[in-house]
C-alpha cells in the first residue's frame, strides 16, 4: 500500500506510530497545542532522528559532496595548487575528441549487454534450483554466496591465474576435452567476454540470495495448484515463478545495468584496457584521465556523462520500485 | 516537499561553495625563530629495517649539523604512487620535499605543481658537477624545479643462470637483436613456463617501453618542435617487427601477454624469464622485492643501440609549491647532504657494506666523469658486495649514451602506443604499418591539442 506523504496528505495528525506531525492549517495557525504536539513527536522519535542525522552526514561527506565536487571539477582546470579556472565545456570537448572515447562507450555497452546475456539468468536459475532442492540447501547457499565474500581484487586475481594461457585452469580443462587452448584475456575477441565471466562469478551470490527471498514469498498453494494441473518444473517456473517475481526481475535487471556500466576493477586488474583497447571502459578511461594523465577535469567530465546515462536507468528503477511498493 | 527540496538545494549549494573554495589554502609559515621543520618523502619502510636505520642515522647526523632544521620523515612503499599524487596535493598532505620519478617530472612542472627553486639551487655546491642532461630532467627553460637522486640508462637485463642452463655464455650477453632472438629461443626451449624475452603491453607500460626501444635505435617520439608524432619511422617499425619476430616466429615470449611492470619483475624474480629491457634498478628491485638473487642477473647495453640515446630513467625530489623559502633552503641542504654527497647518505657505501646491503650496482650515475662521480665510483669499488663484473658490459656502453627526455604528453602517447604493442604481441597477423599510422594520427591529435 502506498504510504501517504507528509505535506498535503489528509492523514490525521499525531497518529500514534507515524512519528510526524500533521500539516499546519496555514501561516500563524501554530498554537501552543500544535507546538506541544511537535515537541512530543520529536521527543518520541529522537533516536530515529539521531540515526538519520548520522546517515545524512555520512552520505553528505562520502557520497553527495564527492558528486558535487566531481560536477564542479568537470567544468574546471584545476592543478590543486592555484585557484581553479572555469573552462566551460572544454573538458567535455577534450574527452569526446579522445580516440579512446568511442571505444570506451562501445566496450561499456557491450560489457553490460554481455553481462545481461551471460550473467542475468544465472542467479535466477540457481535460485530456482536451490529452491527446489530438498537437501543441503544451507550448504549450497553458502557455496553460492562464497565468491561475494572474497575481496573483489582477490577474486579478479584468482581468475587471472585461471585465464593463464599456459598453465591456467580453463585451458587445462579444455585440454582434458581435447579442445584447443584459448587466449582468453589476450585476444580482442575473447577479452571482454572473459571479463564478463569474472564479473558474473563475483556477483551471482547476491543475486541468487535476492531471488531466493523473492521465491519464498510466492504462496505455496500456487505451486500445488499447478502440480495438480500436471505442470512440471519448467511449466511451474514459466507460469508461476516468473509472473510472481517479474517485478524483482525487472528491478534486478536495472540494477545490473547500472552496476555493469561502471565496470572498472576487472579491466584495471586483468587487462590494463588491452588488447588494442578492447577492454577500455568509461570508468577505466575516467581513471586514466584523473590519475595517469593528471587531468581531473577530463575525468570529471567523463564521470558526469556516465552519471547522466545512469540516472536514466536509475529513474526507471525508482519508478519500477514504486510500482513494486504499490 | 518544497521544504525538503529547499534543504537539499541549500545543502548542495553549500557543498559547491565549499568545493570551490578548497583550492586556496594559506601557505604554511614554514617555521619561526629560525627553526624550520620540513617533511621529506621516501624514508625506507619498516619492512626494510637496514635501509631505514641508515636513513634515521642520517637524519640524526644532519640535524646535529643543522640544529635549526627538523626533518620529519614520511615513509611509503613504493615511495610515490602517481595515482595518489594529485589527491595528496589536493588534501594538503604532500610532503615539503617530495619524491618523484623522472617520468612524472615534466608533467608536474607543466601543471605548476612544484615550486620553482631556481633562486635557491645555486646554494647547492654539487649542482655544478651534476651531469647536465640529468639536471635537464628537472628544468623547464632556465628554471629549476628539483634535484636528482637516481639516474640510469636503459639496458638489457638478463638471467645469467638461465643463460647457463640454456647453454649460453653469461659473460658474453647478446650484442645484436639477432643474438637476442637466438638466445631467447634457446631459453624458451628449456620447458613450459620459460620465457626467452619479456615485454610490456598494457597499462601504458607498453608505450613506455616502445619509447625506450625507439630511443635506443636512434628514433624519436615527437618532432623537434614537439607538435607532431615522429615514431612512425623505420626505427619505430623495427621495434615492432623485432617483437613480432620474437613472439610469433621464434615463439620465445610466452603466450601470456598484456604484461605490466610487476608481471615482468615477478617473472624475472621467479627465474623463468631470460631477458627484458630494463636498467640495473630492475636487478635491485628483483632482489629486494621479488625473491631474486643479485648474483643471478647481469645487465648489458640495449642491443644495436651503439651509444645512440636512452630514455631517461631515475628519480629525485621536488618541492611542494606551497613550501616557504625557508623550507626550500632547508630541503636543499638535506638533499645535498643525503643524495648528492659522496660517502654520505645514499652514497655511504661503508655503512651499507657493514649492514650487509648490496653495493656495486653501477647506479646512480649522477655526476658522469666529474670529481664527485669519480669519488663515488671509487667508493663503490672499494666496498662492493655484489659481482660488479655482471654489469661491466652495461657500464662500458654508458659514456657515449645521451640521455633523452620523455615526449610531451608522455602518458597519453604511451596509452596510444599500448594499442600497437598489445596488437603485435597478441595478434599474429597484426599490420605494423597500419598500427603505426593509426597511432600517429591519434598522437597528432593529442599533440595538436597540447600545443
Amino acid at each position: 500500500m502506498r504510504r501517504p506523504r507528509f505535506a498535503g496528505s489528509a492523514r490525521p495528525r499525531g497518529k500514534r506510530g507515524d512519528g510526524v506531525p500533521g500539516p499546519a492549517a496555514g501561516p500563524g495557525a501554530a498554537g501552543p497545542d500544535q507546538a506541544g504536539a511537535l515537541r512530543r513527536a520529536v521527543g518520541r522519535n529522537l533516536t530515529a532522528y539521531g540515526f538519520l542525522c548520522g546517515a545524512l552526514v555520512c552520505f553528505a561527506l562520502f557520497s553527495w559532496y564527492p558528486m558535487v565536487r566531481e560536477v564542479v571539477l568537470s567544468f574546471q582546470e584545476n592543478n590543486f595548487v592555484d585557484a581553479p579556472t572555469w573552462v566551460g565545456f572544454d573538458n567535455f570537448r577534450t574527452v569526446i575528441e579522445d580516440p579512446a572515447f568511442r571505444s570506451a562507450w562501445i566496450n561499456t555497452a557491450a560489457f553490460s549487454g554481455l553481462a545481461l546475456v551471460i550473467g542475468y539468468a544465472v542467479p535466477f536459475v540457481l535460485a530456482v534450483v536451490l529452491n527446489e532442492l530438498r537437501h543441503a540447501k544451507a550448504y549450497l547457499r553458502f557455496v553460492v554466496y562464497l565468491p561475494v565474500m572474497l575481496p573483489p581484487a582477490v577474486a579478479v586475481l584468482l581468475f587471472r591465474w585461471f585465464y593463464d594461457p599456459g598453465a591456467g585452469l580453463f585451458n587445462q580443462v579444455l585440454d582434458v576435452f581435447h579442445l584447443p587452448p584459448l587466449s582468453w584475456l589476450d585476444s580482442t575477441s575473447t577479452a571482454l567476454v572473459s571479463l564478463v565471466l569474472v564479473s558474473t562469478w563475483m556477483n551471482l551470490g547476491t543475486g541468487t540470495l535476492i531471488y531466493l527471498a523473492a521465491l519464498h514469498s510466492i504462496p505455496g498453494d500456487l505451486y500445488e495448484s499447478a502440480e495438480l494441473d500436471g505442470a512440471g518444473l519448467l511449466r511451474r517456473v514459466w507460469h508461476v515463478t516468473i509472473p510472481q517475481t517479474k517485478l524483482i526481475l525487472l528491478v534486478m535487471l536495472l540494477l545490473q545495468i547500472v552496476a555493469t556500466m561502471q565496470v572498472f576493477i576487472e579491466p584495471y586488474l586483468l587487462t590494463g584496457g588491452g588488447p588494442e583497447n578492447a577492454t577500455v571502459t568509461v570508468a577505466y578511461l575516467m581513471y586514466q584521465y584523473a590519475f595517469n594523465f593528471g587531468d581531473f577535469g577530463g575525468g570529471g567530465a567523463l564521470g558526469l556523462m556516465l552519471m547522466v546515462v545512469l540516472m536514466v536507468f536509475s529513474a526507471i528503477y525508482l519508478r519500477v520500485s514504486r510500482e513494486a511498493e504499490r | 516537499m518544497r521544504r525538503t527540496l529547499s534543504l537539499v538545494l541549500a545543502a548542495g549549494l553549500g557543498l559547491v561553495a565549499a568545493s570551490c573554495g578548497s583550492g586556496d589554502d594559506k601557505p604554511d609559515a614554514g617555521g619561526s625563530g629560525g627553526q624550520v621543520t620540513i617533511t621529506v618523502g621516501c624514508q625506507p619502510p619498516k619492512s626494510n629495517p637496514k635501509e631505514r636505520a641508515g636513513w634515521d642515522a642520517d637524519v640524526a647526523e644532519f640535524q646535529k649539523l643543522h640544529p635549526n632544521i627538523t626533518i620529519q620523515s614520511k615513509d611509503a612503499f613504493p615511495c610515490i604512487n602517481p595515482d595518489t599524487f594529485q589527491a595528496k596535493l589536493a588534501g594538503g598532505t604532500q610532503e615539503d620535499v617530495f619524491y618523484v620519478y623522472y617520468t612524472d617530472v615534466q608533467k608536474i612542472i607543466k601543471a605548476k605543481q612544484a615550486a620553482d627553486i631556481s633562486q635557491y639551487v645555486g646554494s647547492v655546491g654539487k649542482v655544478k658537477d651534476l651531469r647536465a642532461d640529468v639536471m635537464g630532467v628537472f628544468k623547464d627553460g632556465d628554471k629549476t624545479y628539483g634535484l636528482p637522486r637516481n639516474n640510469y640508462n636503459m639496458g638489457l637485463v638478463y638471467n645469467r643462470k638461465l643463460f647457463t642452463q640454456a647453454g649460453l655464455d653469461p659473460d658474453a650477453p647478446p650484442k645484436t637483436w639477432a643474438e637476442v632472438q637466438a638466445a631467447a629461443k634457446k631459453i624458451a626451449a628449456l620447458g613450459a613456463g620459460y620465457v626467452g624475452f619479456g615485454e610490456y603491453s598494457a597499462g601504458n607500460t607498453g608505450g613506455w617501453h616502445f619509447a625506450a626501444s625507439l630511443y635506443a635505435r636512434g628514433g624519436s617520439m615527437v618532432s623537434d618542435d614537439g607538435k607532431t608524432a615522429a615514431f612512425n619511422s623505420p626505427e619505430g617499425e623495427a621495434v615492432l617487427e623485432n617483437l613480432k619476430q620474437l613472439r610469433w616466429n621464434d615463439n620465445a615470449m610466452g603466450s601470456k601477454q598484456l604484461l605490466q611492470w610487476e608481471d615482468l619483475m615477478r617473472m624475472m624474480g621467479s627465474g623463468k624469464l631470460g631477458m627484458m629491457i630494463g636498467a640495473p634498478d630492475v636487478v635491485q628491485g628483483v632482489n629486494n622485492d621479488f625473491q631474486g638473487k643479485f648474483e643471478d642477473y647481469g645487465v648489458t647495453a640495449v642491443p644495436e643501440s651503439d651509444g645512440k640515446a636512452s630514455l631517461s630513467g631515475g628519480d629525485g625530489y621536488m618541492f611542494n609549491p606551497k613550501a616557504t623559502p625557508e623550507k626550500i633552503k632547508a630541503g636543499l641542504l638535506w638533499l645535498e647532504f643525503h643524495e648528492l654527497t659522496p660517502g654520505k647518505g645514499q652514497f655511504n657505501y661503508a655503512r651499507a657494506k657493514e649492514q650487509g646491503r648490496p653495493v656495486g650496482l653501477p647506479i646512480p650515475d649522477l655526476y658522469g666523469d666529474s670529481a664527485p662521480g669519480k669519488e663515488i665510483i671509487a667508493l663503490r669499488k672499494q666496498y662492493a658486495t655484489v659481482p660488479v663484473d655482471h654489469f661491466a658490459p652495461y657500464v662500458a656502453a654508458q659514456p657515449n649514451i645521451t640521455l633523452k627526455l620523455e615526449p610531451p604528453k608522455a602518458q597519453e602517447l604511451y596509452a596510444v602506443l599500448d594499442v600497437a604493442m598489445s596488437a603485435v604481441l597478441t595478434r599474429q597477423n597484426a599490420d605494423i604499418d597500419k598500427l603505426l599510422s593509426d597511432a600517429e594520427s591519434k598522437a597528432n591529435k593529442i599533440l595538436a591539442k597540447n600545443t
